[in-house]
């Protein structure tokens, strides 16, 4: 009883009206949780029921298997549109069924990406570093994150006193549309993209500058300047990086003719090859704009955590922190994909991709190119702003751009002449490369001709001791 | 369209990952630019110098472990070595030969740990910093298979030091010995030739020569400006003067060469520690010293090279068994003077790599 006669404190008031997240549910009205319940289960069930009758054959007399999802939307949608329903009801279902669907699935990807991805990148970066990692939480540790999210939404969310709370609000929710958005045009297999648009790869590129918004409000509404000189870093850093990444993107277009994700992976698989190996330069300014892109090392000065605590999200806490870093993630896996798709043949796999799924192949690079980032950052330090912002103008843009004019001339060449393929890629390919590092080369030397390029001096070994005799000796 | 700017005052620390302990940097800031900046300590004060005027001269070893508390075994030593200047103790030569050991096992483990945090600071995720823990572990199980201390060690003693290392320990260093110029090598091959680094930390945060000597700069703060100066080979104590080694010398003063001079010195910690245990010879570890000390009336400045540079001790002794006075030269409170000229017109990266080269330790700064 002791507790009743304490005086309350501020922190105790809290306390005792703090509301738990699950108490504020469970307080709404009870016909609002029965209708919840309901259309939960009401959906689940429909899901289940709409596999099975797909994946059964009972709507076109085929049988389905796990490999072409794909197959099995389009023969869905053709059982709807023959059946006698009213036209009205079929338009709809036509784009209803297959968006849920397809939205499930592209959040259960990303969803189960954010569980397994972060055990993944901490063991990795263990062993990189000679240590043991996650190893606690169930089998191998695998279930860290899901405790760790448990935590995180355990955790009170403080908003810092002189916060804008509408924008301080707004930007863990504004942060994670692009995110998923950003995977709807991404084809996995033959015809098992969420959005196959015409005008894939300009979305790609809108998308992309859309987190821009978040960031920015998340810097200015927390009210520090921490989180500002954060934002102010990673904002300047994407607009710069943008435009590396259209031209390389430019050099795809033209050479595979068409702004559509599925046509360019369709494209690559008929001419069997990769397009890293045509333009390597843009690919590779692809990945290194991209890792700016996302706020990765070596280029994560957006975040900085020596210098700038955690960036834009310093005064987040709990599970709005954790949006934030699950964004990170999610936005790591994109760039995964959209690498993947763009440069290294998206779910095709030189033929492989009639034995094996072709989502399962585009999971495996995705995993790859992950990978690749998370080994740069177990080994790279980072870059300071200025080398960053030096790097994206006077080499990066410059570069992309005259290799970018280089690949139109190609590709017209390739679309009069009537070649062997493999002759012309090959021939292609040669000047690419070629062009890249004599190109490379030389833009270096000419911004660098001031500039010491040596080797670092090693340092002197002596034996005489003194002061500024003694060192203006040393050094002759 | 004129765009005017206004500078901001930024707060970095008492609790902020790369200031190495509770210090704070109060920084006016233009944009990306200090345009000013105080530095303020005094989060970790534990009125040492005050404490130890109440304690015997063996009393106050401990303190000295948690002055710099990265390396407890040059603190010890520097202490030991006042004091055995200022009543005259006769120390003897197994023991002296120890003292190097552990004083140069001790840097190398310091070196370590400041050149793993310095690239921390330069942004690499703690993979540097935790491959050299890797050696570090290993020198300070020997501490703990010596004398039950991993960090405060306390091993020193007036007039020799506490226990002569067990029969294990000889081997295990022997195989340390032995390893660790293949690691470091490892770090040479890993770091030195990284573009990333490179353009981090050369031409950034240089101290010219003069203004090294001005501030009184000392350790590899000094050297990496350019001036010889050890008190190893200056002013040798203990057995150094027996022992061959170089001292290390950088060239330009930038944040690259303090790196490359802690580098470079670890060559030199092995090939001391190498020398020390061939010479070795057998004997007492320890002369027997009255338990309460009692010095003749007099003072003493005895200063020698600690990992961050010159750690003095100046003891006053009214022939007392405890000091009149006790004041330590703290070699990372005056090497840290400098970053307010530093860190003037850089940028921020730029400062706080300049401000990890300068290997502070807030312990020690603040005693």
């Amino acid at each position: 009883m002791s507790s009743d006669t304490r005086p309350a404190t501020p922190m105790s008031r809290q306390i005792a009206e703090h509301r738990s997240l699950l108490d504020r549910a469970l307080g709404l009205p009870k016909f609002i949780l029965v209708v919840l319940s309901v259309a939960l289960i009401g959906f689940v069930i429909c899901q289940i029921l709409i596999g099975y009758l797909v994946v059964s054959g009972q709507l076109d007399g085929k049988w389905y298997d796990v490999r072409d999802f794909g197959n099995a939307m389009v023969s869905l949608t053709d059982a709807i549109n023959r059946s006698q329903m009213d036209s009205r009801i079929v338009s709809t279902l036509t784009y209803l069924i297959p968006a849920l669907l397809g939205a499930t699935g592209i959040v259960s990807v990303v969803g189960g990406w954010l569980l397994i991805g972060p055990w993944a990148e901490r063991r990795l970066l263990a062993k990189f570093q000679i240590r043991q990692g996650p190893n606690r939480t169930g089998p191998f540790g695998l279930l860290q994150s899901l405790a760790d999210a448990l935590k995180l939404m355990q955790k009170e969310i403080i908003i810092p006193r002189g916060a804008d709370r509408f924008l301080y609000f707004v930007p863990p929710i504004a942060v994670f549309i692009p995110a998923i958005l950003g995977w709807a045009p991404i084809p996995w297999s033959p015809k098992m993209s969420y959005a196959d648009l015409d005008v894939g790869v300009l979305f790609v590129i809108a998308i992309s500058s859309l987190g821009v918004l978040a960031v920015f409000m998340a810097g200015w509404a927390s009210n520090n300047h921490y989180s500002l000189l954060g934002a102010m870093r990673t904002i300047a850093m994407m607009i710069s990086y943008e435009i590396p990444i259209s031209v390389s993107l430019l050099a795809v277009v033209l050479l595979t003719g068409s702004t559509k994700l599925s046509e360019i992976v369709m494209w690559q698989s008929e001419q069997g090859v990769w397009l890293i190996m045509l333009i390597p330069f843009a690919a590779l300014a692809f990945l290194f704009a991209s890792t700016a892109e996302i706020n990765r090392t070596p280029n994560d000065i957006g975040e900085a955590e020596s210098e700038i605590v955690a960036g834009f999200y310093t005064e987040y806490s709990g599970m709005k922190a954790g949006l934030f870093m699950a964004v990170e993630l999610g936005n790591a896996i994109l760039v995964g994909a959209l690498m993947s798709t763009f440069f290294l043949g998206g779910y095709t796999f030189f033929g492989l991709e009639t034995w094996i799924p072709g989502y399962l192949i585009l999971a495996t690079k995705i995993g790859l190119v992950y990978f690749l980032f998370v080994w740069i950052r177990a080994t790279l330090p980072r870059f300071r702003l200025d080398q960053l912002m030096g790097f994206a103008w006077k080499f990066l843009i410059p570069v992309s751009i005259v290799l970018m004019f280089l690949t139109a001339i190609e590709s017209s060449i390739l679309v009069r002449w009537d070649v062997p393929s493999f002759l012309s890629l090959g021939l292609i390919a040669l000047v690419n490369i070629t062009a890249a590092v004599g190109l490379t080369f030389v833009w270096m030397r000419v911004l660098f001709r001031d500039n010491d390029l040596s080797a670092p001096p090693t340092p002197i070994l002596t034996r005489k001791m003194g002061g500024l005799q003694a060192a203006k000796v040393l050094r002759g | 369209m004129t765009t005017s700017t206004e500078p901001y005052v930024l707060n970095i620390g008492p609790q902020h990952p790369s200031t190495h302990g509770v210090f704070r940097l109060r920084v006016v800031m233009d944009g990306e630019k200090i345009k000013d900046l105080d530095m303020i300590v005094g989060y970790l004060h534990r009125s040492m110098e005050k404490l130890a005027e109440e304690r015997t001269f063996t009393q106050n070893i401990p303190f000295t472990d948690r002055a710099d508390y990265l390396a407890a075994m040059t603190g010890n030593l520097g202490l030991a070595i006042a004091v055995e200047r200022l009543a005259g103790v006769e120390v003897p030569e197994r023991a002296e030969y120890l003292r190097v050991i552990f004083s140069e096992l001790q840097r190398i483990a310091s070196h370590a740990m400041a050149n793993g945090t310095l690239i921390s600071d330069a942004g690499a995720w703690q993979t540097p910093l935790l491959y050299m823990f890797r050696e570090r572990e290993k020198i300070l199980d020997l501490f703990e298979m010596t004398c039950g201390a991993r960090l405060t060690t306390n091993y020193m003693r007036i007039g020799g030091v506490a226990f002569d290392p067990p029969l294990e320990f000889w081997p295990a260093l022997q195989e340390l010995v032995d390893e660790l110029p293949d690691r470091i090598d490892e770090y040479h091959e890993l770091l030195v030739s990284n573009e990333v680094f490179l353009a981090r930390t050369r031409g950034v945060g240089v101290i010219s020569p003069e203004d090294a000597i001005n501030a009184s700069l000392t350790g590899p703060a000094l050297r990496g400006s350019g001036i010889p100066w050890d008190l190893r080979k200056a002013d040798p104590y203990s057995v150094y003067d027996r022992m061959d080694f170089d001292v290390v010398v950088g060239k330009s003063g930038d944040v690259y060469d303090r790196f490359m001079v802690r580098m470079s010195e670890l060559y030199q910690s092995v090939k001391i520690i190498k020398q020390a245990i061939s010479q070795i010879p057998s004997g007492a570890h320890k002369t027997d010293i009255p338990l309460a000390l009692r010095p003749d009336e007099g003072e003493i400045y005895s200063r020698i090279e600690s990992p961050r540079g010159e750690i003095g001790f100046f003891l006053v002794s009214d022939g007392g068994p405890s000091p009149y006075r006790f004041h330590l030269r703290a070699p990372s409170l005056i090497n840290l003077s400098l970053l307010n000229e530093l860190g003037r017109d850089a940028a921020l990266s730029d400062a706080i790599v300049t401000l990890g080269s300068l290997d502070i330790v807030v312990g020690e700064i603040d005693r």
